[in-house]
């Protein structure tokens, strides 16, 4: 069976709701401790949502020197199947495996809905279950969810496809309507909305988050 | 005592029974102070006068409520007290939810330091009241915040509601709880003083219940949490050097604002790390450090137990320079619990606290001495029986009299007010209620809550009730709603507080969970008026007689007084917080309508107006009598909808309430996306059925197949219900037959259009 990794750090929230998207699409969610230089043998790492150490400095700058965090680099550079999550596209950011930042929301305000979004890049190792341009409607809630990043790199991701998901309705004020980004390899991928809150119609809106989680499944169970 | 450097230890509060002391400037009066003498047989510590004086404040002693509570215990009957594993007293209520479940839940207040500092008073107050679900040995599940403003456009409301939201939202969205649900309302008479009324739920197994009692001589006590700091010291830095030490020159020392401030990433971890030591079976007792801090714990702690602790002061671990012992003892530093432990479980307790970097000393020992005895720098600065400071507090039978206004209120009677009688003013009508601040969509509000996180919200706002799913193998779930009218309380504090009690249920029934337990939160004015003390008096005994007509018990609750600005108290609100169960989530009824129902309205629509929404609304009245209560028509409608839901029979349910018909329609109708028609029954007065806001009722939608046997389980159960409309297959607009149409659009134009206008 497949073994995904769910990194828990101090103050990370959604790593129960990761561990149960995972379980649910059939394959075996690893936790994996902030402390712990150790990935114990996972196939795919997942940075779960939260407030990794409180964010009081800025969300994510922490978390990337915990000792658990050597071990992702190290092992996304080899082409491990990397996903961060909210929080974790921020830690993702942070560490220099996604370009770009996220920053307060435009509003100023924390932000929490039903957040309709575009695939607009179906080829990552998490997308592979969706159609180019679908519609999908995945739950949002953060407080610093707009993504910046200067206009080479903003010119540079929407060239090169990098851009894996649009808002539909920008709720944050990111730049271009992004949502998520992904590496040159698509297979490390950052997105601010929550694909494991939208597995279940009876705790979601609906059900199309758990695309993702089957995705990095098929890739998988396909290597 | 006359300098910093010098301690006011026991000995020397022996040897100087004639120092002044600050007492009154403590909050106590003559005979309190007075009576701590007596019971010390000299006069207290520096230290020891702290402690008194914030235990026996009004807040934390019950002082002016302690009579009038014992009746909720008195008309607790047996078969209430059954179900219930812990009541009144603990940190919070435990209710048995069946298979082997427990839940607890509680609401406390956070008022004053709410309009003293919004953002982190209402912070605070969410924290509290999940430590107090933590220390019942429960993960804490959920959240709701009741919270109540000045005038919506007055300029202050601007500076205090954003603040609220923004500080339930910021720590309960940090802390990884949803929020699901709560209510915000405008009265001019909470100007001065907002109300921010918390409540959280928590679950655990029944055998894994923790109390707080401190047992076991010779087991540790230990301080684990944040460290312990200036802020919320409150009243009793006037025993600080500033008054005594001559340091008028005000040299700078120390003064920090009385309201505390919050850190959720520390209170997160401090949930996750508590749950491993109780999981791992390393704690005997555990109290929570909320108000009163240190004094409340360990006095209470030791109290509950063998009676006795030994304290080392100087253990505790401090983010401040120079504290005094009794700042020690009464800061209000958020983030910090105290358990007991076994001698031979510190080692593991403390590696436990270390994976989770919490901060934890051990700060002394259980002894069956009867005394909590507390030491600073080698000398013993306390030594009190500790029952004395935790529950023998003064108990004050304060005057009571219905105020004489209070005849004038009621024959005040909203029947002379000009109603809307064309089609053209009940529509101007329904388009100006659905659009004021009290019936408007809150989703500027809701929105910045997290209701999504650990997966388990099956129910959010604007749903009636919140619901939580416990156990994800079997689908068990509990439902919360808290609700209060306070006009109607106003009016007739008795049946106010029974009809809050009614919404509630009701709120909690229509999503099909069964109605089970209660808590509640006091907010009224000022004790020392015998017309509030009449409304508090009115109001308990109405709400426990209610709990006793519908079997559900009160399992805990909150006291807030002295809620007024200048002379003018708040209407009295005695928010009411019930909680249901549901054995399956996956049979819950949901809010949105569909197209393809039938629409019904259950019970009794009457002509009923005094304290309701339209009279406040359209004429900026209060008066008359509230609606009628019939609780039995309450119990009928939630087991009638129960067994009407689990017969396939009922696709959506919608409580009514504030605003009446029209309102329950325009919100049905818009959080389902959907049109529909409504034709009121021949002969009525559409103004009554779209406004009045009697009690026991609901608007329920039912497959188009099923309606007659819905109509039929009704008639057998002697359900009053009214065939008032359908939803048509893709309608945009709300149609009342004869009265007026409106578009789906021009709706929710006018009911999300208002909170975002004024707040931005």
């Amino acid at each position: 069976m497949s073994r995904i990794g769910v990194v828990t750090f101090p103050g990370s929230l959604d790593d129960v709701d990761t561990v149960r998207a995972v379980r649910l699409v059939g394959a075996e969610p690893v936790a994996l401790w902030h402390g712990d230089a150790d990935l114990r043998s996972v196939d795919a790492v997942i940075l779960p949502g939260g407030f990794s150490y409180g964010d009081y400095l800025r969300a994510g700058a922490i978390a990337r020197f915990a000792p658990v965090m050597g071990e992702v680099v190290a092992a996304a550079g080899r082409g491990l199947p990397l996903l961060g999550i909210c929080n974790g596209f921020q830690v993702l950011c942070e560490a220099g495996l996604l370009p770009g930042a996220l920053t307060r929301n435009e509003s100023l305000h924390f932000v929490c809905r039903d957040q309709p979004l575009r695939v607009d890049n179906p080829d990552t190792v998490w997308t592979s279950r969706y159609a180019r341009d679908a519609e999908i409607v995945i739950p949002l809630k953060h407080m610093e969810g707009c993504y910046v990043a200067d206009a080479d790199t903003l010119r540079r991701l929407s060239g090169e496809g990098r851009v894996v998901f649009r808002y539909l309705g920008n709720p944050n004020g990111s730049r271009d309507d992004i949502a998520g980004v992904t590496d040159a390899t698509g297979r490390i991928v950052g997105l601010m909305p929550h694909p494991e809150h939208a597995v279940d119609p009876l705790t979601g809106p609906g059900t199309d988050g758990l695309g993702m989680f089957q995705s990095v499944l098929d890739h998988l169970v396909a290597a | 005592m006359t300098s910093t450097d010098t301690v006011d230890t026991v000995a020397h509060a022996a040897a100087t029974p004639d120092h002044p002391q600050p007492y009154r400037e403590l909050g106590l009066r003559a005979e309190e102070y007075a009576r701590i003498r007596e019971i010390l047989g000299r006069r207290p510590t520096d230290a020891e006068l702290a402690m008194y004086s914030v235990m026996w404040s009004e807040h934390c002693s019950y002082k002016s409520s302690k009579v009038h509570l014992r009746y909720f215990a008195e008309t607790t009957t047996d078969e209430m007290r059954a179900k219930m594993l812990a009541g009144i007293g603990e940190n919070a209520g435990v209710v048995d939810v069946g298979d082997g479940w427990a839940v607890t839940f509680k609401a406390e207040s956070h008022n004053h330091p709410s309009y003293v500092e919004p953002v982190q008073g209402a912070a605070t107050g969410v924290g509290g009241i999940v430590r107090d679900i933590l220390a019942m040995g429960a993960r804490p599940l959920a959240v709701q915040d009741s919270i109540r403003f000045g005038p919506a456009d007055a300029p202050d409301t601007r500076r205090v509601l954003p603040g609220v939201v923004a500080g339930v939202g910021g720590y309960g969205n940090c802390l990884g709880l949803p929020n699901v649900g709560g209510e915000v309302v405008f009265d001019a008479t909470y100007a001065g003083n907002p109300l921010v009324n918390a409540l959280c739920v928590g679950a655990m197994r029944a055998q894994d219940l923790h109390l707080a009692h401190a047992t076991g001589r010779g087991n540790k006590v230990i301080l684990f949490g944040a460290r312990t700091g200036l802020d919320g010291i409150g009243g009793v830095s006037v025993l600080a050097s500033d008054t005594f030490s001559g340091d008028e020159g005000g040299t700078g020392r120390k003064k920090l604002p009385s309201v505390q401030v919050g850190d959720p990433f520390t209170e997160k971890v401090l949930i996750e790390c508590c749950l491993e030591l109780f999981a791992a079976g390393l704690v005997v007792g555990i109290q929570d450090l909320g108000g009163a801090g240190l004094s409340c714990a360990t006095s209470e702690l030791a109290s509950a137990g063998d009676g006795g602790m030994l304290v080392d002061l100087d253990r505790v671990p401090l983010r401040a320079k120079d504290m005094t012992p009794a700042e020690v003892l009464s800061s209000e530093s958020q983030e910090r619990m105290m358990a007991v432990v076994r001698p031979d479980d510190v080692a593991d307790f403390l590696a436990v606290c270390r994976k989770w970097d919490v901060l934890a000393t051990e700060i002394g020992e259980v002894t069956d001495s009867g005394r909590l005895v507390i030491t600073w720098h080698g000398s013993v600065v306390v030594d009190v029986p500790p029952r004395t400071v935790a529950h023998e507090g003064p108990v004050y039978r304060r005057p009571v009299a219905r105020p004489v206004a209070q005849d004038a209120l009621v024959a005040d009677s909203p029947d002379r007010l000009a109603r809307p009688a064309t089609p053209d003013e009940l529509r101007t009508t329904v388009l100006r209620m659905v659009a004021s601040p009290n019936l408007a969509s809150r989703r500027w509000v809701t929105q910045q809550y997290d209701r999504y996180v650990r997966g388990g919200t099956v129910l959010a706002q604007p749903a009636d009730a919140g619901m939580i799913r416990i156990d994800e193998r079997t689908g068990r779930g509990v439902a919360v709603a808290t609700d209060c009218n306070a006009r109607f309380v106003a009016l007739d504090p008795y049946a106010g507080a029974q009809l809050a009690l009614a919404e509630a249920y009701r709120n909690v029934a229509v999503t099909g969970a069964v109605p089970a337990a209660v808590t509640d939160c006091l907010n009224f004015g000022s004790p020392e008026d015998p017309g509030v003390m009449w409304q508090f008096r009115e109001a308990l005994h109405g709400l426990a007689d209610g709990c006793r007509a519908l079997g559900i018990p009160v399992t805990g609750g909150n006291v807030s007084f002295y809620n007024s600005t200048g002379d003018t108290a708040i209407l009295p609100t005695p928010l009411v917080g019930v909680l249901g169960v549901i054995d399956d989530v996956r049979h819950r009824i949901a809010t949105a309508i569909g197209p393809g129902q039938e629409l019904f309205l259950l019970g009794t629509t009457r002509d009923e107006f005094g304290g309701s929404e339209w009279a406040h609304v359209a004429h900026g009245h209060l008066g008359g009598r509230p609606p009628s209560v019939d609780l039995a028509a309450e119990r009928l409608l939630a087991r009638t909808l129960h067994a009407a839901s689990r017969a396939g029979l009922v696709a959506a349910a919608h409580d009514l309430s504030d605003g009446g018909l029209a309102q329950a329609v325009v919100e049905a109708a818009l959080i389902g996306g959907t049109g529909c028609r409504i034709t009121l029954p021949a002969g009525a007065d559409p103004f009554v059925w779209l406004f009045a806001e009697s009690a026991g009722r609901a608007l329920v939608a039912v497959p188009a197949d099923a309606a007659d046997r819905f109509a039929e389980l009704c008639a057998e159960r002697g359900q009053p219900a009214t065939r008032i409309g359908d939803v048509p297959a893709e309608s945009a607009d709300v149609v009342i037959d004869g009265v007026a149409t409106f578009g789906l659009a021009e709706l929710a134009a006018a009911w999300e259009g208002t909170l975002p206008k004024l707040f931005g």
